[in-house]
Formats: C-alpha cells, structure tokens, sequence
C-alpha cells in the first residue's frame, strides 16, 4: 500500500510532469493553489487561500496557527470532508474523494468520537465491519492496536469507563485499525490536561517511529507542534494561508526534556515569530 | 438518646422519604380527604331538599353518612368505589359480563395491537422522514395536522369507514390508538435517528460507510434512548386511543362500553371504578415500557 512501492504514474504525458514524479516519488499529498472560501449567510468567507504545500510519505507535519486560520478547514480538504472552491489537491496521486474511498487515511477528531454503546473492541471494530472484515480478522486488529496503544486488559469496558486521554488512544486505535497509510490528526489532544497531553505526545512519537505513518497533525499549541513535527506549517488567519514551513530536525529518539534544549527553542521561537507576523496581518 | 440511634432514626424516615413510597401514600391520603369532603358537597344539595321536604332534622354527621350511602351519588365516596372495585374484579368470574377484568382485557387486547401498529407506523415514518428530504417537507405537515383533529370526532368516522368495508371487531380499535401512538413515535424517532452528531457522521463518511451502515451501526442505536421516551408516552395513548374508540359505537365489552353503560344508568361509581382500572392499567404500562428502558440501556452498556 505505500506510495513508494507503486510504479511511478505518468500524470497528464507531458514531460515536465514526468520529471515532477521523478523528483517528488514519494509526495503523498500535493496541493497547489488551493483556494476555499465558505458561502454563509453573512456573506462568503476566505477560508483558505493560495494555498501551496508537499507532504511527503512517513512525515510527520503540523498544522499551527490561531483559531480560525483554516487548519483544521485545510485537514479536512485533505479528507474530503470539504470540497476547495479552486486549485488542486492530489492524495496519494487520487483526488480527495477516491483516496477516502481507498480508505487512505484514518481520522482522528478533537473529541475521541466513540459509540457509548458499543464496548472499547467493539469500537475498534466499527471500521473493520464497515469495510468487511472478517469476525476473526477484527479481533486480531483489535488486540493488535489496543495493545499498541497500551490499552491491552481494556476491550470489554465501555468508553464512560476510561478517562479522556484513555478514550483518545482507543480513537488513534481504531484510526490505526484498518492500516491506513496516513492519520490525519484535528487537535486530538486539545481538550485534555497538560500533563495527559504530555504523556500522549511521547507515546505519539513512539507511534510514530513504530508505524512509519505519514501524520498531519492539527494543533494550536507550539511546544506540541515542535516536539512532534518534523515540519511545522504556519498558518494565518482571515484568509487562511501558509506563513512559514519549518523543518525540524530533531533527533528521533527524543524525548519531553529536549523542551529545554537550545535546539528545541530555537524553533519554537521560529514559530512564534511566524504567529506573530500573521497577526499582524490583520 | 445516643448518636448512633439518631442516625439510624434519620436512616429509617429516609430510606421513607428518599423513595417513591412515602410521598405517594401521603399524596394518596390527601385525595381520599379531599374525595370524602367533595362527596359530601357535591351529594348535599339533593339530600339536603330531601330532609327539608321530609321536614326531618339533620346533622352534619347525618348528612355526611347519608352522603357517603346514596345510591345514585353525584360524586360517590371512596369505599363505594372500592366496593364495586371489588365486586367487579374480585367477586366476578373473569369470563362474566360483569367483571371488569374482562373489560379491561379487551381493552387492553386492541390497545397492545394499536400500540404495536402505531410503533411500527411512526418508526417507518421517522426512518422515511429522516433519509428523504422530500418526505419531511411533505409528509411532516400531515403529521402534525393528524394530531390537531379531536380523536372523538375521526374515531366514529374510522369505525363505520371501516365497518363498510367489512372490518369489524379489534382492528378498527387498533386502528384509533394506533392514530395517537405513532405520532410520539414519528417525532421521537426523527430527534434520535438525528442525534449524532456532526463528528460521528464524519467519521462514518471518512469510512465510506454506506447509508445503510450508518443507520443500523450510528443512528439506530442513537435513537434507542429516544424511542422509549417515546414508547412511554405511546402506551399511555394507546390506551386511551382504546377506551375512545368504545365509545361511539356502543361497544358491547370493554372499558369505554362500561363507562357509557354507568352514565346511562347514573351508575358512577361504575364510572369511577372503570377510570381507576383505566388508570391503574395505564400506570402499570409506562412502569414496564420504563422498566424495559433501563433493562435496555444497561444492555447496552449505556450509563444511567
């Protein structure tokens, strides 16, 4: 299933796009121009505009900005759950609607999203039925991505029965739970406490090292933005739009005291520049 | 007297008043007060003109006896009530004209089968409802007008409707509670198939789960807690519904023919014992529709 394993696609015969599949092998998602603006009642709103951005397969990429700057509008265009008013978006070289319908990536919402009357499998399970997986084959993922978010013991409790941050991990679970190649991730951890929040930045890190997922992260608070990412996007608000794409290149085995180290300030300070420059915008 | 005794006194009027028990035998006593002085007043006036004409003395406590004895009471008291309860119910074989028990059942028969109908009715419309536009913008006006028709007036025209085309019997009863039931239903069920939220529709959608899935999988199961909300009312109605459709038609059995039967004949206490069956009946319902909720809920594995 992973991009890099495909034969390199000729995309419209042209040449140059030949040579752009040649340089960029493994973008998993491309967006060029991409343009959204909402229609409402109050009149149309600029959501996002102009946008340009690569995401590469296995990275792992921030979304940061203030409240409002198109983010999470942005993430949910790479899920098909917003259609862009201009401009092209290509995920794993399909439109939106046909990498969901590959079940390209696995969602995860701000809040854990569980079924209250299905038990912490049984939740796990709710894409494997959906997709039609066999009863044995559900159980075996079930198992698999419990345990990989340390929450074996845990399948037969009901979510009511778990505190929120345990909640989140049985919804990364089942994000996990039918392989896709990408998590697309809508500020998971924003309602928990910090010291939770902490504990599940490490254990995402861990996760991420283990899966080799491509993950696009959402959130609005840059110690988390800089600790997971291995590129940062900084966004604006009114209209939304790219302030600033940081690499960051700390070391893989990190862990919450690199939040101390000059490195690990120097981009934060980045970020924070980048936040400030777009507000002054507006 | 020690602490420890004050407290289990303070346990004891607790474990009283802390459940349904306690509050529900004073409020019963209170209406038996207030029944007892109704009777007087209410019966007073006739047997008042009967003393004067008789030019026989009375006494409050005289008159209150007598009041409490008449045969043919405006309000009859408590204990005659109970007495024809008892006569009705108890003295009665079941498969007598008489009993009440018999009544009742046949009552209850076309109101279970009305309820039955009428839930299957309003989840159909609900479900139709809620996946098809076109369906709510049409059919939910109907629904609604359905309702503001008097259930006296369309219960006769059902009935003789029905009857000329050959239907008699407990379908046509049915069909009157089945009217009133599904309309709790119809709206509770639209409520619940809509309760999930915006989140949870986009993660069926992310997982390109067809219409059907995400209403056997999400809606369906959201909705349960709904329906009984719904049912409870349902039941109540149905019952009525019933008792309505009685009524009009001079039914020969039933609740409804035996409240007609004791204002023909100024029997009311006949009246009042077939309400109390009524009632009691209908509370009896709610409690098991309730009942069945929670076994449902915990089933579920929902919290209380």
């Amino acid at each position: 299933m992973n991009a890099s394993n495909e034969p390199p696609v000729v995309m419209s015969g042209d040449s140059s796009s030949v040579i752009m599949c040649e340089e960029d092998a493994d973008t998993i998602i491309d967006i060029n121009d991409l343009d959204l603006t909402f229609e409402t009642k109050d009149g149309p709103i600029h959501a996002l505009s102009k946008i340009n951005l690569q995401i590469n397969a296995g990275d792992f990429i921030s979304f940061i900005g203030p409240s409002g700057c198109g983010k999470t509008t942005l993430l949910r265009v790479i899920a098909d759950l917003e259609q862009p008013t201009r401009g092209s978006i290509q995920v794993e070289e399909k439109s939106p609607h046909d990498a969901r319908l590959s079940r390209c990536y696995g969602y995860v919402f701000q809040a854990p999203a569980l079924l209250p009357w299905r038990t912490i499998e049984q939740n796990i399970y709710l894409p494997l039925e959906v997709m039609g997986l066999s009863k044995r084959e559900q159980r075996q993922r079930a198992e698999k991505y419990l345990a990989l978010v340390n929450l074996s013991g845990f399948e037969k409790k009901h979510p009511w029965q778990l505190s929120g941050g345990m909640q989140q991990r049985v919804s990364i679970a089942r994000a996990l739970s039918f392989e896709p190649d990408m998590l697309l991730m809508d500020e998971p951890f924003g309602a928990l406490d910090e010291i939770t929040r902490d504990h599940l930045n490490e254990q995402l890190l861990q996760l991420w090292a283990k899966t080799q997922k491509t993950v696009v992260f959402v959130t609005h608070s840059i110690p988390e933005a800089v600790f997971l990412s291995n590129k940062i996007v900084v966004m604006s608000a009114r209209p939304g739009k790219i302030i600033d794409v940081i690499d960051c290149g700390l070391p893989a085995d990190r862990g919450l005291e690199i939040r101390d180290s000059h490195e690990f300030r120097a981009i934060a300070s980045r970020v924070r520049d980048g936040l400030q420059e777009g507000h002054a915008d507006d | 007297m020690t602490d420890a005794r004050m407290i289990e006194r303070a346990s004891i009027s607790q474990k009283l008043w802390g459940g349904t028990a306690g509050p529900v035998a004073v409020l019963v006593v209170l209406i038996v007060i207030i029944w007892y002085a109704g009777s007087v007043y209410l019966n007073s006036p006739f047997l008042i003109d009967r003393y004067n004409k008789n030019n026989h003395d009375w006494t409050a406590t005289e008159l209150a006896q007598d009041a409490w004895a008449m045969e043919r009471p405006v309000l009859p008291s408590p204990h005659q009530v109970a007495a024809e309860l008892k006569k009705t119910i108890w003295d009665k074989n079941v498969t007598s004209k008489r009993s009440l028990v018999y009544h009742a059942g046949v009552t209850m028969s076309s109101a279970m089968l009305g309820f039955v109908l009428g839930t299957i009715l309003g989840i159909l419309l609900a479900i139709g409802i809620v996946h098809v536009s076109t369906l709510e913008r049409s059919l939910m006006p109907w629904v609604i007008a359905s309702q503001t028709i008097p259930i006296l007036a369309i219960a006769p025209m059902i009935i003789v409707v029905l009857g000329a085309i050959g239907i008699t019997g407990l379908f046509p009863k049915a069909v009157i509670s089945t009217y009133l039931c599904f309309f709790p239903v119809t709206v509770g069920m639209v409520k619940g198939l809509r309760s999930p939220n915006r989140m949870l529709m986009d993660l069926m959608y992310s997982y390109h789960a067809s219409r059907a899935q995400v209403f056997w999988k999400l809606r369906m199961p959201a909705s349960i807690p709904y329906l009984f909300s719904s049912l409870k009312i349902a039941v109540a109605l149905s019952l009525v519904g019933a008792i309505v459709a009685e009524l009009p038609t001079g039914a020969q059995a039933g609740l409804g023919s035996r409240l007609l039967s004791g204002s023909y004949y100024g029997q009311t206490s006949l009246i009042w014992a077939a309400l109390i069956t009524a009632s009691v009946i209908s509370a009896t319902l709610v409690a098991l529709v309730g009942r069945l909720e929670k076994v449902t809920i915990k089933h579920m594995g929902l919290q209380v």
